[in-house]
């Protein structure tokens, strides 16, 4: 019994990465209606981002996200101007394929950098042990990044007049507008926005697992199970729709062995879309 | 007067020049997994062949049937990925003219380069690949190095049952050909000794977060734990037990551990225990090629690190290698292929010995695995010790390890 | 009628070159570079149904290449079956296989379907991989004398090659035809206004399902050849991701909705990436290369090289479609 819980705890925690890691996508998705191929890639960076930091400065790698964040909304600027701007309103192939092809670059120039020989992040904070079991100081640490950060932007989305112009930005542009919102600018930030989250996933996953350039596509596969249950545009619902895809993995693995979790998993995927061929909670206005 | 001159110089031309113009050269391809998750242990094998070929090329290469031969490598960076291993090795047969060729490193990529080998009738040493399946499919050209992954947990096991034949044993081990290969035929090995195994389950390659299967073995109760893959899990699964405070009271871990970078793992790396197809305390009564100790020591002074099994097996291929076309007296595929059938000999490495039974050619059967621990020596060092067998061991088994 | 069409007979002066060209002195070398451009070509053009004709993007299409090449090879070292054989059922079992999945994903639209043909990869390639008589992880391997029906691994090597040279023509005869045929009108009018088209009677669901389901068939089939003359099978290798993008890629690059369009794509990408892999400092550019290109198609050149053809000289429209 005390494994079954240590287990579903531990899932837990990585569920809350996850979700942090789908809140990104779910607000560029949600705001401009763009599938956000570089999230992976974007996810990678943070970690790698984590890792030169770490070695440069030899900081406590938590107050290293803050100079991460600010990262990700200049580089989440800059991939917006260079790929996004010009096809959004043009069809959803359009945004997947040019966001897609930054995607390539992104891992191919990080191949050349780092090659795809996995990298640690060498930091480990004191555990927790209860029992027989132990739960990280990383996974712990991590998880309350991850809702410290989750709950930052919810109050920014809904407490800011920024954050409610992009509200408003993702109900409807052309209102908006009219509002005297300038939408291009919106855009721009809730792609930074985005691309920051993406980063802060990234960099906390280094601190937990080894990675490679590669490691981010792992996450955005999730990032997309995740965004499509909690629907599009919410982030907190992508945080909670997280934790319980981890909840779900740490729970149905002390039972069944690991290698069948990918197929529960993206089977359910698969199930639930067509079932609700808009998301679990999907807007009627795709 | 200037004819004269003319005449000295040009004979003299010639002199220099004919010499040079008998020497021969000999191409090996191979592959070398530059980077991706076997980077760490296939480095270490293409050092063993650099080395091999560096002191050998000094010497003035190979000598067979008053013809001397340089050796030259062609070699590509296969990414750790089997596709690449397939293209590449075609390339080197058709492009770069390979005329023979030596493994990448691990089972599964040396199966796939296996593949082409044999449809274009190349002989192939496969060093750092010891999964036996590649042998029984009926090949004619390929040669193996490395003991056979059967035997890999056998030392383990013994070394076990005499000090506590009633331990609780989970085996977790990477779900690849390789680790599959040993782990199987253990799991038999352990039954048959009277263990009990306590939970047995493979991860998929390129795991990173073992945290669920972890727990599972805490919950299991085992008390030991055999298993692993390559370096990139192998460290990471290591580092992870360590992290869970995991009560165990030994860890045996397949190839990782018995590389010299095993020491960043810190504490975590103490007590852990490797079998190993060669250690550098191990000494052989050598037949052919350099002493264990002198290997050692070419290989530190131009590497900075000691040598691993990989290094040792890589270099050993090229022994091996060499000897057979000695033997041969030419580079003639039907001639070299002929004298490694009949190879028996030690080595620094120990001996080798190819098997050329019907359903099985190529198999290794002269070489045999020893068990290596980590532990601290009287300075406080890790280093890693043969603890098994008993007669040929450099300190005592520490069980359990304390941590 | 399609013989009459210049496009056609483009298409076997193709065929003629590959089957022809490393044929005169044997050069397997040749050969060996020119059967990757086959399969991608292969891929490329059956892929262009969906995401060409019918404006639906698959980022899982590897799926039917990687199950051709599992049934294939399953059928020929288990069952001993011939190569043939086991080539085609792999073809029609996949194609079923992929018309039972259509008729579930297809009825999503625009990007969930494109993110559940994801879904649908990641899901095959983990089942396989724990599929124990497909050999979970390790994989199929043939054994050395497995080529003997077909006279053994040298002439077995050739055989395979003209065979996708052929299943390469096959799939861009069958783009051209489908292109020419009142099923492919449905399918531009799905592309243009899905719901026009629906309004005026045609069953968007049941078309997009067979043309999900023919797009499987000729990758499958490739897939048991290539797997086969490859000698192993692993989910790794059958299922790349990468494969799969680096498709849409060539697609793009090409022109995608026209047929000559993604056999172009196909041989100028396959080409610059062989040139790539060998070449110790550039073998990650390719991937930067990729995507710049990609990115420039997109952004400012939507229809390929074949779409600025088009815009250049408008008369070979009709000619090289």
């Amino acid at each position: 019994m005390g494994g079954i819980l240590a287990s579903m705890i531990d899932g837990l925690m990585v569920g809350s990465v996850y979700g942090l890691a789908a809140m990104g996508l779910s607000l560029i998705w949600g705001v401009m209606d763009v599938i956000n191929l570089t999230h992976g890639a974007m996810i990678a960076l943070g970690m790698f981002g984590m890792y030169l930091l770490f070695n440069a400065v030899a900081m406590n790698p938590y107050v290293l996200l803050l100079p991460l964040l600010a990262l990700g909304l200049g580089l989440g600027i800059l991939v917006y101007w260079m790929s996004v701007h010009l096809v959004v309103g043009r069809s959803q192939l359009m945004s997947l394929l040019s966001t897609f092809s930054v995607n390539m670059m992104v891992i191919g120039i990080g191949t050349a950098l780092w090659s795809t020989s996995p990298y640690n992040v060498n930091f480990s904070l004191p555990g927790l042990t209860v029992g027989d079991y132990t739960f990280t100081g990383n996974h712990i640490a991590a998880t309350t990044a991850a809702v410290i950060v989750a709950l930052a932007l919810e109050m920014f989305l809904y407490h800011t007049r920024p954050g409610k112009a992009i509200r408003a930005v993702a109900d409807n542009r052309e209102a908006a507008e009219l509002m005297g919102i300038s939408s291009t600018m919106v855009l721009t930030v809730s792609f930074g926005i985005g691309i920051a989250l993406a980063m802060v996933s990234g960099a906390l996953v280094s601190t937990l697992f080894p990675f490679t350039i590669l490691s981010g596509a792992g996450y955005q596969l999730k990032s997309f199970v995740v965004t499509v249950l909690a629907g599009l545009g919410k982030p907190l619902g992508a945080l909670v729709a997280g934790i319980l895809l981890g909840l779900l993995e740490g729970t149905l693995t002390p039972f069944i062995a690991v290698s069948w979790i990918p197929l529960i998993e993206f089977g359910l995927f698969v199930v639930v879309l067509i079932l609700f061929p808009r998301g679990i909670f999907g807007r009627a206005t795709a | 007067m200037i004819r004269l001159k003319l005449a000295v110089v040009l004979a003299l031309f010639l002199f220099a020049v004919v010499p040079a113009l008998a020497q021969q050269v000999i191409t090996i391809g191979f592959t070398v997994s530059k980077t991706g998750a076997l980077n760490v242990d296939s480095l270490e094998q293409y050092r063993g062949f650099e080395l091999w070929r560096d002191q050998l090329n000094a010497t003035g290469g190979i000598k067979a049937a008053g013809k001397s031969y340089q050796i030259k490598f062609a070699s590509y960076d296969d990414e750790s990925n089997s596709k690449r291993v397939q293209q590449l090795y075609t390339r080197m047969i058709l492009e770069d003219k390979a005329d023979f060729l030596f493994s990448p490193y691990s089972s599964s990529l040396t199966a796939t380069a296996a593949v082409v080998t044999e449809q274009y009738g190349k002989i192939m040493l496969t060093t750092g690949a010891a999964e036996e399946k590649t042998y029984k499919l009926g090949n004619h050209y390929l040669y193996q190095m490395f003991a056979p992954a059967t035997q890999y947990l056998t030392p383990a096991i013994d070394a076990l049952k005499s000090k506590d034949p009633s331990a609780a044993i989970a085996f977790v081990y990477e779900d690849a050909a390789f680790s599959v290969a040993v782990v199987n035929p253990a799991k038999a090995y352990a039954q048959q000794q009277g263990f009990n195994t306590a939970f047995s389950e493979a991860y998929a390659p390129n795991t990173t977060d073992f945290s669920a299967l972890i727990d599972k073995v805490i919950s299991s109760k085992a008390s030991v734990l055999l298993g692993g893959g390559h370096y990139a899990d192998g460290s990471t699964l290591a580092r992870q037990l360590y992290g869970h405070k995991v009560q165990l009271k030994m860890v045996t871990l397949l190839v990782a551990p018995d590389s010299p970078q095993w020491v960043e793992l810190g504490d975590a790396a103490l007590g852990v225990m490797v079998p190993s197809q060669w250690e550098p305390q191990t000494a052989f009564k050598v037949q052919y090629g350099p002493s264990g100790v002198d290997f050692s020591k070419a290989y530190i002074a131009k590497y900075n690190t000691p040598p691993s099994y990989e290094s040792a097996g890589g270099y050993a291929s090229g022994l091996i290698l060499q000897r057979a076309i000695e033997q041969a007296g030419g580079i003639d595929t039907g001639k070299v292929s002929a004298a490694l059938n009949n190879t028996d000999i030690v080595t620094f490495y120990g001996r080798t010995k190819f098997s050329i039974a019907a359903g099985e050619h190529g198999l290794q059967v002269g070489h045999s695995l020893v068990l290596a621990q980590w532990q601290k020596d009287k300075t406080g060092k890790p280093v890693k010790q043969v603890v098994w067998p008993l007669t040929g061991k450099s300190a005592d088994l520490q069980y359990p390890i304390k941590r | 009628m399609i013989l009459k069409r210049p496009s056609f007979w483009l298409i076997l002066v193709l065929a003629a070159v590959f089957a022809i060209l490393p044929t005169r002195g044997q050069n397997a070398a040749l050969r060996e570079d020119l059967i990757l451009v086959a399969v991608a070509i292969t891929l490329v053009s059956n892929l262009n149904l969906l995401i060409g004709y019918t404006g639906y993007v698959n980022f899982g299409h590897i799926v039917f290449y990687g199950l051709g090449g599992y049934v294939g090879l399953y059928l020929v070292t288990e069952r001993h079956w011939s190569l043939y054989l086991s080539a085609l059922t792999a073809g029609v079992l996949v194609s079923l296989i992929a018309l039972l999945f259509g008729l579930g994903i297809l009825r999503l639209r625009g990007a969930y379907f494109a993110l559940a043909t994801v879904g649908v990869l990641v899901a095959v390639n983990a089942f396989v991989a724990n599929f124990d008589p497909w050999g979970r992880s390790t994989g199929i391997y043939v054994s050395f004398d497995a080529y003997e029906p077909l006279g053994g691994p040298m002439k077995a090597l050739w055989t395979t090659y003209y065979l996708i040279v052929g299943v390469m023509s096959l799939s861009l005869i069958l783009s051209l035809f489908i292109k020419t045929s009142k099923f492919g009108l449905g399918l531009f009018a799905i592309r243009e206004d899905e719901d026009a088209a629906i309004v005026l009677g045609v069953n968007a669901t049941m078309y997009k399902a067979i043309v999900y389901s023919i797009s499987a068939f000729l990758p499958a089939i490739a897939g048991a050849l290539m797997f086969y003359k490859n000698g192993m099978i692993d989910p790794s290798i059958a299922f790349e991701y990468m494969l799969s993008l680096e498709g849409i890629v060539m697609l793009m690059l090409g022109g995608q909705g026209t047929v000559i369009g993604g056999a172009l794509g196909a041989a100028l990408y396959e080409r610059l990436r062989s040139y790539l892999l060998t070449s110790p400092k550039l073998s990650n550019f390719h991937l930067v290369i990729a995507g710049g290109l990609l990115l420039v198609v997109v952004l400012f050149a939507s229809g390929g090289l074949i779409g600025w053809l088009y815009q250049l000289w408008p008369g070979s429209k009709d000619v090289i479609e």
